[in-house]
């Protein structure tokens, strides 16, 4: 079976983010860029199940500016078979990412697509969902745990009250959390078959897609910081705070 | 118009969530009616009439809503939605679970994680970890909003006396099937909903360990939670994860014992009124966001922390 997979290249997780002086967006000159972490499990929960023989090809799909072949790369290295980039410098949301997704996916006729449950960077959490909603198929998000068995694959989701199982029939959509795997760091000489593997690159127009952005960024400002407190000398001291100062025990 | 509220419940009772989304969807001054979808829910439907202020509670009892899956959810919304101008529910894991697939059903973009209500198109909802903050525009016909708990106060239950619409079910879907839950059993409060949380990192060293926050927590009636690296490592499980891609939290007084600070963590516990940290590394970033930090060892402070606890208790 195949199985797409889509990467999104975001800020790296560690980069502390400025905000722009003219409140129009987030500093992105001169940052280390990265494939968005949960999509790296994505990635790697495929390379798993080709590795456990249940899938023949991973399609590693990504969206955005030119240099997002190097975040493909990244995935090919890891295990991806080949590429696509959907290649433009507009910003795309996500309804828009999942339209795409969805004519990609009608054409490649996978029969699973992982994505991660969101991209650090606009944390919208939508476009699993979106593409499941698109597609009229089923859905497990925020999974920690996949089996497949006849056709059918029995996903455990992390929820808010704690664990959950669901039975969802192929085709599906998965979107990753955390605790599904621990990604792998590509090898040296897989980073150099990955130079040889297949990108397509396409354009939005080319794929009769509406991707005109529906939301209108007003501004981009920087949150109520909060200021570092004082430091307190032992227990005693930080009981008698909390009782008599901030009053909150 | 008019503002439809996707009542989050475990079919017994609401969930606090809806209630502070109901205080989201006053801020548009307009008429608000609450689904409740579900199965047997009638006693939740009863609870949310008693909700002062709306103008209407729909109740959708079907098996098929038993366990809240999205894809049938998302079809009993979508139908509903051309009634009303927005549409929102709370964005925990039930809101985002569903909603995406009602506004791509719609096709219209979601706005997530709303913080802010500026006007009836105009948004604000923190981005990269909440490191900022976007203020946005909507111009979709219907807008389809999850609202974060945190940023709207909790509305009244009590005091109203709404009718009870009984509406039929929508399309089911039957490629989708709930087999199983391991929800967390615990006799502290809900993280979401604690006036005091006491949370632990990786400095616990393992999950035996947390019994020594559990003792403070029994005796500041704390909700217990954890980092990422706390969950990862397997302390406890995933449903204690406080932080960016787990829950946020609003508490009068966050304790974060053993926990460095990471971007993720702040993200998820920032908006606390008073925050502690107890952490052996005077280095540590969650001293920068603390009122109160104690440079120490937890193992040595934990039982201390106890025991002066019991003596502020007496008087």
């Amino acid at each position: 079976m195949k199985v797409l997979v889509s990467v999104k290249r975001v800020v790296d997780y560690n980069v502390k983010i400025r905000v722009k002086s003219d409140a129009s967006g987030i500093e992105t000159t001169n940052v280390k860029m990265s494939m968005n972490p949960f999509d790296e499990i994505a990635v790697e929960e495929a390379v798993r199940l080709k590795e456990a023989g249940f899938v023949g090809e991973i399609v590693v799909v990504s969206m955005g500016v030119a240099q997002s072949q190097e975040t493909i790369r990244t995935a090919l290295a890891m295990g991806g078979d080949r590429g696509i980039l959907v290649q433009t410098d507009d910003e795309m949301q996500p309804l828009a990412v999942a339209k795409i997704m969805k004519n990609i996916v009608q054409k490649e006729n996978p029969e699973l697509v992982i994505l991660g449950k969101q991209a650090i960077d606009d944390d919208s959490n939508q476009t699993g969902q979106m593409l499941a909603a698109l597609l009229g198929r089923p859905q497990a998000t925020f999974a920690s745990k996949l089996f497949l068995k006849d056709n059918r694959a029995v996903v455990t989701r992390e929820v808010d009250g704690g664990l959950e199982t669901l039975e969802v029939r192929l085709p599906a959509i998965l979107t990753t959390d955390l605790r599904l795997n621990e990604p792998r760091y590509a090898s040296l000489p897989n980073i150099m078959k990955a130079k040889k593997k297949p990108i397509d690159i396409i354009l939005p127009s080319a794929l009769n897609v509406d991707i005109t952005p529906r939301l209108t960024t007003l501004k981009v400002t920087e949150p109520p910081m909060r200021k570092a407190g004082i430091k307190v000398a032992d227990v005693h001291e930080l009981v008698a705070k909390l009782k008599n100062e901030a009053k909150v025990i | 118009m008019s503002v439809l509220v996707v009542a989050e419940h475990d079919n017994a009772s609401l969930k606090p969530s809806t209630l502070h989304t109901v205080t989201a969807a006053k801020v548009f001054g307009i008429p608000i009616h609450i689904l409740v979808a579900g199965h047997a829910c009638g006693s939740v439907a009863e609870s949310a009439a008693r909700i002062p202020g709306l103008a209407s509670v729909q109740c959708c009892d079907d098996p098929r809503y038993a366990h809240f899956l999205a894809e049938p959810i998302s079809l009993l919304v979508t139908n509903l939605a051309p009634h009303h101008t927005h549409v929102l529910a709370p964005s925990t894991t039930f809101g985002k679970n569903f909603m995406p697939r009602v506004a791509a059903l719609l096709d219209v973009q979601q706005i997530s994680d709303v913080i802010g209500i500026k006007g009836p198109e105009t948004f604000v909802r923190p981005i990269y970890a909440g490191n900022a903050l976007a203020e946005v525009v909507s111009r979709d016909r219907i807008k389809v909003l999850t609202v974060r708990g945190t940023a709207f106060d909790i509305t009244p239950a009590e005091g109203g006396l709404t009718a009870i619409d009984v509406i039929p079910k929508a399309e089911g879907f039957d490629e989708s099937r709930y087999i199983a839950g391991e929800l967390s059993k615990s006799v502290r409060p809900e993280l979401t909903a604690a006036r005091v949380i006491i949370s632990g990192g990786r400095g616990m060293q393992n999950g035996d360990n947390f019994k020594l926050l559990e003792v403070v927590a029994d005796k500041l009636g704390a909700a217990v939670g954890a980092s990422r690296a706390a969950v990862d490592a397997g302390f406890v499980p995933n449903d204690f994860q406080v932080g960016q891609t787990g829950k946020i939290v609003a508490p009068d007084l966050y304790i974060a014992v053993g926990i460095s600070g990471a971007i993720q963590h702040l993200a998820g516990m920032k908006d606390s009124k008073i925050i502690v940290a107890i952490n052996k590394d005077p280095e540590a970033p969650i001293f920068q966001v603390a009122d109160y930090g104690l440079v120490a060892d937890l193992f040595v402070t934990l039982p201390e922390l106890a025991e002066a606890l019991d003596r502020c208790d007496s008087p």
